[in-house]
């Protein structure tokens, strides 16, 4: 049943995450979250996190953590392959098959359209996470790492691994002596 | 030589898959270095055709490429072992950091880490929600895009519609967008002819 349940979400998820994997992280936090309720908000940033710090495509990074979370190694392959195999196989046929729908208008405007609503899941998401932050370290220090985080990333273009990396080093170091 | 065929694709979909830092788009360089600068299994060309391809598919894309690559060099095993040796490192890696993580939960150090990465996970978000609409903005124009924005979020987030359900209904819509905006063009066009 958990097995089901998981390639399900996860097969879901990534179907309608048109444009890559980022544009699925919304989707995966619908049915991971809301949906099955197998992880708090909190864990899902959590998760995301170590996700973002590590190399590789993020959405089978996530796929592979709840997998394992909710049902061990099975649960690994499940998701993953959830994840990977319906789209992996679909190209692989249809490249082989037929090469003239990437240029028709039909496939263009879809992947026009998916994108206002994946921009509006993502900001939702991005106001349900800053709560999240918030809740555990309150405003001041959230919009200070913020801040830093944003000049970091946008204007100086440190790659956000390195961001990441060094919001870890300045929260181990410096926030447990600040005290809540 | 049979071997090392199998042997090249899984290095190079490991090498891809470890270096790519970032997610799945920005991978794609590694791919074209390994496909077509290292290992010369196609031309930019093709390269460019495949990309064009996956970008049309859903889901992640640098597991569409990877096994599209295998299978053009050895076909079924070959997509299985270029994508297997593309994702099995990281799946371990994140299982590992992740469980540790949370067995170290308890120490005030280790929270401290994971509170102080949550800002940033927030703001990264925030750029991707921004990119988005940058595109949206960018593909359907100033009107449309903002009339599709606020018509998601009022399904998404007022009526609490699932997403399933609103991106099947854009995507149909999608489909017909094109159309629909050159008729519309065209009909205003003419609208100016009649008035002049």
């Amino acid at each position: 049943m958990i097995y089901w349940q998981l390639f399900s979400a996860f097969f879901v998820a990534n179907l309608l995450g048109y444009g890559g994997g980022p544009a699925s992280i919304p989707l995966i936090q619908q049915e991971v979250v809301d949906h099955y309720g197998w992880m708090t908000n909190e864990q899902f940033v959590d998760m995301l996190a170590m996700a973002n710090a590590l190399p590789g495509p993020i959405s089978t990074k996530i796929a592979a953590f709840a997998g394992y979370q909710q049902a061990g190694w099975l649960g690994v392959i499940t998701a993953t392959a959830a994840t990977v195999a319906p789209s992996a196989i679909a190209i692989v046929i249809l490249l082989n098959l037929l090469s003239r729908f990437k240029h028709s208008p039909a496939v263009k405007g879809m992947t026009l359209l998916v994108q206002p609503v994946i921009a509006v899941m993502m900001i939702m998401l991005t106001w349900e996470f800053s709560h999240v932050s918030f809740e555990s370290i309150g405003y001041v220090q959230s919009f200070l790492i913020a801040t830093a985080a944003w000049l970091a990333m946008v204007k100086w273009k440190i790659h956000p691994a390195v961001v990441i990396v060094a919001a870890f080093i300045y929260g181990g170091l410096v926030l447990p002596h600040i005290g809540s | 030589m049979n071997g090392k065929a199998y042997i090249d694709i899984a290095a190079a979909m490991a090498r891809t898959g470890v270096l790519g830092y970032g997610g799945g788009p920005s991978v794609i360089p590694l791919f074209r270095h390994e496909a077509v600068s290292r290992y010369k299994w196609m031309s930019d060309e093709e390269f460019g055709e495949i990309l064009a391809f996956a970008n049309a598919l859903p889901g992640p894309i640098a597991t569409k490429m990877a096994a599209q690559l295998g299978y053009r060099q050895k076909g079924t095993i070959g997509a299985f072992i270029a994508v297997i040796a593309h994702i099995l490192p990281t799946t371990i890696g994140i299982i590992a950091l992740l469980g540790t993580l949370y067995s170290l939960k308890e120490s005030t150090v280790i929270s401290g880490m994971i509170a102080a990465v949550r800002p940033v996970i927030a703001v990264l978000l925030g750029m991707m929600a921004y990119e988005f609409c940058a595109k949206t903005w960018k593909g359907l124009g100033k009107t449309v895009g903002l009339a599709a924005g606020l018509l998601s979020f009022l399904l998404l987030v007022l009526l609490n519609v699932h997403p399933a359900i609103v991106i099947i209904l854009f995507l149909a819509y999608g489909t017909i967008h094109l159309r629909v905006s050159r008729w519309a063009k065209q009909k205003t066009g003419k609208d100016r002819e009649d008035s002049i």
